[in-house]
């Protein structure tokens, strides 16, 4: 017999994971919808963000919430670099795939170059313990994450439906030359775009550091997942990530307390090819 | 020298493991032993995952390599010839392993083979080898019923059965501190060598009338475990055995302490073993090991020179753990049963090597090996740890504890 309790803190697990999910697919899903570039690099954007944020805390004892303020400027020309080089070369949708994994064995081989293959992990204390509702445990650090994965994809909805910002967008998405025509600046705003995403990568991945032991072939752990959460939430759609994110992160965590751990993995999939079959317009 | 496609390790490195190597052997009275090699290289192929999910783990071996035969070059080689490591990355794939000990074979026409690193690469390996009828001494093997090869040699000294002999140690072992567990929360991963490990805890579990609170499998590379954490707490067993493999305890242990939990009493087979000492949450905690800098093991000046180079070695490698533990010492006895074998028999045949070994065994520092079992393996060497003021100690058997130390059982 499975207890309240237990169900309770799966479905609180599943929330945490859910929003961490939103939070690294958001500017995979904001590329991919915009600029037509399925960015895998993204991920390891991810992980050398959390590596930057694990070697500036343990070696010089940086707080991690200011090395994350610091590294968003610094991912924004990244990424816009990024995208100056994909627009030199033409890189299109498809051919992006192939480019960017290659990124990200590059980016790979570097962070095993200058940090090791070793796991490292970093030690801070910020928000530890747990805030007890009854029976059940949230802990801080994993509230903390949901507040700003949930604040980033809301922010980032409402940019991109109540700004002009959104408005030019969605004009250069739908037909780049009338838009331009009307003013609308498409390079700048690929680059903006770019950008943006690169940024989400970095607050993502402080938080990856703050909450997991990082190796750097643990960059492909996350591919499956968040893929999922980014195609089931609708490409370009920052509440469709939460929403998608929340319902795997969940389903993962009851498929573990219910069913199995070892059953956890098909629950993303299962939903997808569910949304697929279902409702194929989705994608 | 490690040499090849796969090798990583700049000249920079080399070039200060070198000079580690000659300082130690200097400062330990060995250097006046110092024995010329000349004449062509003694070649010996072998793979490491140096990238991929096991990379962590073969740069330890990487480590050792270049340590060992820096050393044996300084004290003779292979019978007065020294010793080529010509290494390739096997990116951490059984598949890929077996083509580049093909190509070490066919291609490079390597004299000697040395084992990958785990079990899945070296079950490639053997395959191999066997083809070749190729003798394969490797370090890291970890289910003896598999490798039915009779010229492989293991150095990860867990005896023909652990899935038998490696619960019962646990449970005699928390036996002896007058804790014999009542109940047990068994946690594994499906990663091959610890899963039947966490099998075999089971029967063992039954047949001592322990109680099975909570038997959960998950897949390697698991990265949420509250749910699991979740289960462990409720099922609040007397001892939680984890088939653990890497991170996986480190884990468990960050998801149980925020659902405020600690367990009883904990193992873990093949945990990480850095940050599970360097951790509070750790304290108590379990494993398995065959080697530690710690003594009795590291008594002999060989041992104690070998930790001393691991140390300089890893450090400068950035390994976060600079420990020599049980990957470590295995990987070093690899090194040294073939290095023995082939000086004793002055032949880099096969076959004369593989009688050699069968005979005489190996010493090692990790302890005398022989190779008369079921499958080529000997004897059980393996011991268990603890984590104990934030430092590994061996615990079990009584007669290899770190003196003044015993298990701190609930």
């Amino acid at each position: 017999m499975i207890s309240a309790t237990l169900l309770g803190q799966s479905v609180l697990s599943g929330l945490f994971s859910g929003c961490l999910y939103a939070l690294l697919g958001l500017g995979l899903t904001l590329s991919w919808r915009y600029l037509r570039i399925i960015n895998l690099a993204h991920f390891a954007l991810i992980f050398l963000a959390a590596y930057i944020a694990y070697w500036m805390n343990s070696a010089y004892g940086f707080h991690p919430l200011l090395t994350c303020l610091a590294m968003i400027p610094a991912f924004f020309a990244l990424g816009v670099a990024q995208q100056l080089l994909f627009i030199r070369f033409k890189v299109g949708e498809f051919a992006s795939v192939i480019v960017t994994f290659g990124l990200t064995i590059i980016v790979e081989s570097l962070i095993q170059w200058i940090w090791s293959a070793d796991f490292v992990r970093m030690e801070t204390h910020l928000a530890r313990g747990s805030l007890e509702i009854g029976k059940l445990l949230a802990p801080w650090d994993e509230l903390f994450m949901c507040a700003v994965a949930i604040s980033v994809c809301v922010a980032t909805w409402a940019c991109l439906n109540f700004t002009w910002l959104g408005k030019a967008l969605r004009a250069s998405l739908d037909n780049p030359d009338i838009a331009a025509s009307f003013g609308v600046p498409n390079r700048a705003l690929a680059l903006l775009v770019s950008g943006a995403a690169a940024s989400f990568a970095a607050i993502g991945g402080v938080f990856v550091a703050l909450l997991y032991t990082l190796t750097p072939s643990s960059i492909y752990s996350w591919f499956g997942v968040v893929l999922a959460t980014v195609l089931l939430g609708g490409l370009g759609s920052p509440l469709g990530a939460i929403a998608a994110g929340l319902l795997i992160g969940v389903g993962e965590a009851m498929t573990m307390a219910v069913v199995a751990p070892s059953w956890a993995p098909i629950a993303p999939f299962t939903l997808l090819i569910l949304i697929l079959v279902l409702w194929p317009e989705r994608i | 020298m490690a040499s090849g496609i796969g090798d990583r390790a700049g000249v920079t490195r080399r070039e200060s493991l070198a000079l580690a190597s000659g300082l130690a052997l200097t400062a330990s009275g060995l250097g006046a032993a110092r024995a010329q090699t000349s004449g062509a290289p003694v070649r010996v192929g072998g793979t490491l995952a140096l990238t991929g999910p096991l990379a962590q783990t073969g740069a330890i071996h990487k480590v050792v390599g270049e340590i060992f035969i820096a050393q044996a070059n300084k004290a003779g080689g292979m019978m007065g010839r020294p010793i080529e490591w010509v290494l390739l990355d096997d990116q951490s794939k059984p598949d890929l392993a077996r083509t580049l000990y093909e190509r070490l074979i066919t291609v490079d026409k390597v004299d000697l083979l040395m084992g990958p690193y785990a079990t899945a690469n070296i079950l490639s390996a053997i395959a191999v080898a066997q083809r070749f009828n190729k003798v394969l001494v490797h370090h890291t093997f970890g289910i003896p019923k598999l490798a039915n090869y009779d010229k492989h040699f293991p150095a990860w000294p867990l005896g023909a059965e652990p899935e038998k002999t490696m619960p019962a140690a646990v449970y005699d072992a928390l036996a002896s501190a007058g804790k014999a567990p009542k109940t047990v929360a068994i946690v594994t991963s499906k990663f091959p060598s610890v899963q039947f490990i966490a099998a075999g805890a089971r029967e063992v579990a039954k047949q001592r009338g322990i109680t099975e609170a909570l038997y959960l499998e998950f897949e390697f590379g698991n990265r949420d475990f509250g749910p699991i954490a979740a289960r462990v707490r409720e099922a609040n067993a007397d001892l939680l055995f984890m088939g653990a493999i890497g991170l996986e305890a480190s884990q468990l242990l960050e998801a149980l302490d925020k659902l405020n939990y600690q367990p009883k009493n904990h193992y873990y087979v093949y945990p990480t073993p850095g940050p599970l000492a360097a951790s509070p949450l750790g304290a108590n905690a379990l494993a398995a090991t065959a080697y530690e800098d710690l003594a009795p093991l590291n008594s002999s000046p060989t041992a104690q020179e070998f930790s001393k180079l691991f140390h300089a070695a890893a450090t400068s490698a950035k390994l976060p753990y600079a420990e020599p533990d049980t990957q470590a010492g295995t990987s070093y006895a690899a090194w040294q049963m073939l290095t023995q074998a082939v000086n004793a028999t002055k032949s880099l045949d096969d076959d004369a090597i593989a009688k050699y070994l069968k005979t005489n065994g190996a010493d090692t520092i990790v302890g005398k090996y022989s190779f008369g079992g079921s499958n080529n393996y000997g004897p059980d060497l393996m011991k268990v740890k603890q984590v104990q003021g934030g430092a590994w100690n061996i615990v079990w058997p009584k007669e290899t504890a770190t003196p003044g130390k015993a298990i701190v059982a609930k």
